[in-house]
């Protein structure tokens, strides 16, 4: 299961292969020679790979449990729902892919004939494997999630990432580098617990001059399926989101409130839209979808003109 | 309880208590600061290590955040919640500059950083060691558990929500728990069921069910659901200590029962 000494000071470092727990790694001479310093011929390729893939966009969130895989999955549903657009949904949460069950896939990889799904999930023969890897290892998946699956044409690349700022986010927004990413889409719940993590994680978008499309603040307001009246089980104690987008001047795409039909629906693997389409949480999540079309097209838009100009 | 490696910061710490959980925003955080106060209240010296470098909670939770973190002669002093010094939390919240910094650190980094913290604070005599982790089964959790191993930790208390996508994720973590050699000593269902503060009809918002069947399925005790209770939420939110200030509150009774299957489950200490 070990591939790098625990004590790795990095490929990147200056360190590389020459650092006293390098002893006895089997990367240790192509450390020393600076390959690793190198950029990563990777990069390249999978440029080349994603010159058909027209729109790349990242759900992030810094807490965990926010709905981010939620999300993902229903930005995908919605959008698939035009027969003629092309969607992929790559999960690339190594340790919790959630995405498989989420989107009824034991094993294939297609929902719907425009719909198609990549996870770690799908390489796990049972439920109860656990992928205990490293950084360099998962690091490796994604590269090879990136460079070798046959993305083929398609519309719109949705990337459902883990909690955190972490190797996944780093390695993805490096690989992914020179493809040019439309941008994130940052999830977040109202409580401050939350916004504390999502802060950073707004942060560190700006300091990898990733592009934010926007906030989605999830599990706003609960509606009492009996009385119908609405409580706030995440209290936003200081503000919720829209504070918060305010106060770093970024936009609040909007808000879903608790739906219990939509845990019960990612049980089932099947889209909340199906069961409950009027729902004040589906309409909530086609509003923030057609802004999400709306900033990729205007993004689309500006590079042709950049291009043709 | 015999040390197994040299006499360090550790020493002096009786038991040891991870909480994990293969899925993220379960409520390890919660449950490991409510634990913490469940077991100060019965008595026992406690500390909180928060391992979760991305997303470190607990501060807040307990009203910290801010607090300088002081260097004594043996390491790091950890931060202290009340005069008595029966509570005490070290967090890599107290390290950070700007709370809005993010700890964009790969791998081998957050490793060196968690072999610090474990063998570094100075926690003196402590009844319950309770080390809160971030999600997943990767270099976080495996620096924690080489670092603890020596120790010989007490287990494990495994979080899950009651839906089908956590306790996919918390199978995994079991696992995780079965190839490390550590103990589980039981699950919490959380976020079982919320009251409307209207009707009081109880809807289950995130499923049900799946702690219970996800203990009976791998064989290992089952000890308790805690249900959404506003009360619980605004105190975290607001750093204050739920398990004084709100006895008669729906989580309550569910986490000072699983505080007390956590103090029955602990070994009486040897001479």
């Amino acid at each position: 299961m070990e591939e790098v000494p625990h004590d790795c000071p990095g490929a990147d470092s200056a360190q590389a292969g020459r650092g006293a727990s390098c002893q006895g790694c089997p990367n240790q001479r192509l450390c020393a020679s600076g390959a690793g310093a190198a950029p990563d011929p990777a990069i390249e390729e999978i440029k080349e790979k994603m010159k058909t893939v027209k729109h790349k966009i990242l759900v992030l969130s810094g807490k965990g449990g926010v709905g981010k895989s939620t999300f993902s999955a229903h930005l995908a549903h919605g959008l698939a729902e035009d027969e003629n657009t092309q969607i992929a949904l790559l999960d690339i949460d190594i340790c919790g892919p959630s995405i498989p069950k989420i989107m009824g896939l034991e094993g294939e990889q297609y929902v719907e004939d425009n719909l198609g799904v990549m996870s770690v999930g799908f390489l796990l023969s049972s439920p109860d494997d656990a992928v205990i890897w490293r950084g360099p290892k998962k690091n490796g998946m994604i590269k090879q999630f990136l460079r070798d699956v046959d993305w083929g044409e398609v519309d719109y690349l949705i990337v459902d990432t883990p909690p955190g700022t972490s190797d996944e986010h780093l390695s993805v927004v490096q690989y992914l580098a020179a493809a040019h990413i439309d941008g994130a889409v940052i999830i977040t719940t109202p409580q401050e617990v939350s916004l504390q993590d999502v802060r950073k994680e707004i942060n560190f978008c700006r300091k990898v001059k990733l592009p934010i499309i926007g906030v989605v603040e999830n599990m706003s307001g609960f509606i009492c399926p009996k009385c119908k009246k609405e409580s706030q089980i995440f209290p936003p104690t200081t503000g919720g989101a829209e504070l918060m987008c305010q106060d770093l001047e970024v936009p609040l795409l909007g808000r879903v409130p608790l739906d219990p039909l939509i845990g019960k629906n990612c049980d089932k693997g099947q889209s909340f839209f199906i069961d409950a389409p009027d729902s004040p949480a589906t309409l909530a999540y086609r509003s923030i979808i057609q802004r999400i079309q709306e900033f990729c097209n205007l993004h689309q838009s500006k590079e042709e003109n950049l291009i043709s100009s | 309880m015999e040390a197994a490696a040299e006499p360090g910061n550790l020493a002096g710490v009786r038991h040891i208590i991870l909480v994990l959980s293969g899925k993220g925003g379960v409520g390890k955080s919660t449950i490991s600061t409510e634990l913490a106060l469940a077991l100060r209240h019965a008595g026992k010296k406690v500390g909180i290590l928060d391992v979760d470098l991305c997303g470190p909670s607990i501060p807040r939770m307990l009203g910290a955040q801010g607090r300088a973190v002081h260097q004594c002669d043996r390491g790091w002093a950890p931060v202290f919640l009340d005069r008595e010094q029966s509570i005490s939390l070290m967090s890599v919240g107290f390290l950070l500059e700007k709370p809005d910094e993010a700890v964009v650190w790969r791998g081998p980094k957050k490793n060196a950083l968690i072999k610090q913290f474990v063998s570094d604070v100075a926690w003196g005599e402590l009844d319950y060691l309770v080390v809160d982790t971030p999600p997943g089964t990767s270099d976080e959790h495996m620096a924690t558990i080489e670092a603890l191993r020596p120790y010989q930790p007490l287990g494990a208390l495994v979080v899950t929500t009651p839906q089908a996508v956590s306790v996919g994720d918390v199978r995994r973590e079991l696992t995780f728990c079965r190839k490390t050699g550590l103990r589980v000593m039981g699950i919490v269902e959380n976020m079982s069921g919320f009251t409307c503060p209207h009707c009081t009809e109880c809807t289950s918002v995130f499923s049900r069910g799946g702690g219970e069947e996800l203990a009976q399925l791998a064989g290992v005790p089952f000890l308790g659901s805690v249900p959404l209770d506003p009360a619980l939420l605004r105190t975290l939110e607001e750093g204050h200590d739920f398990i004084q200030e709100f006895p008669g509150s729906p989580a309550f009774a569910a986490l000072t029962s699983i505080a007390q299957k956590i103090l029955d489950a602990t070994p009486a200490c040897l001479p």
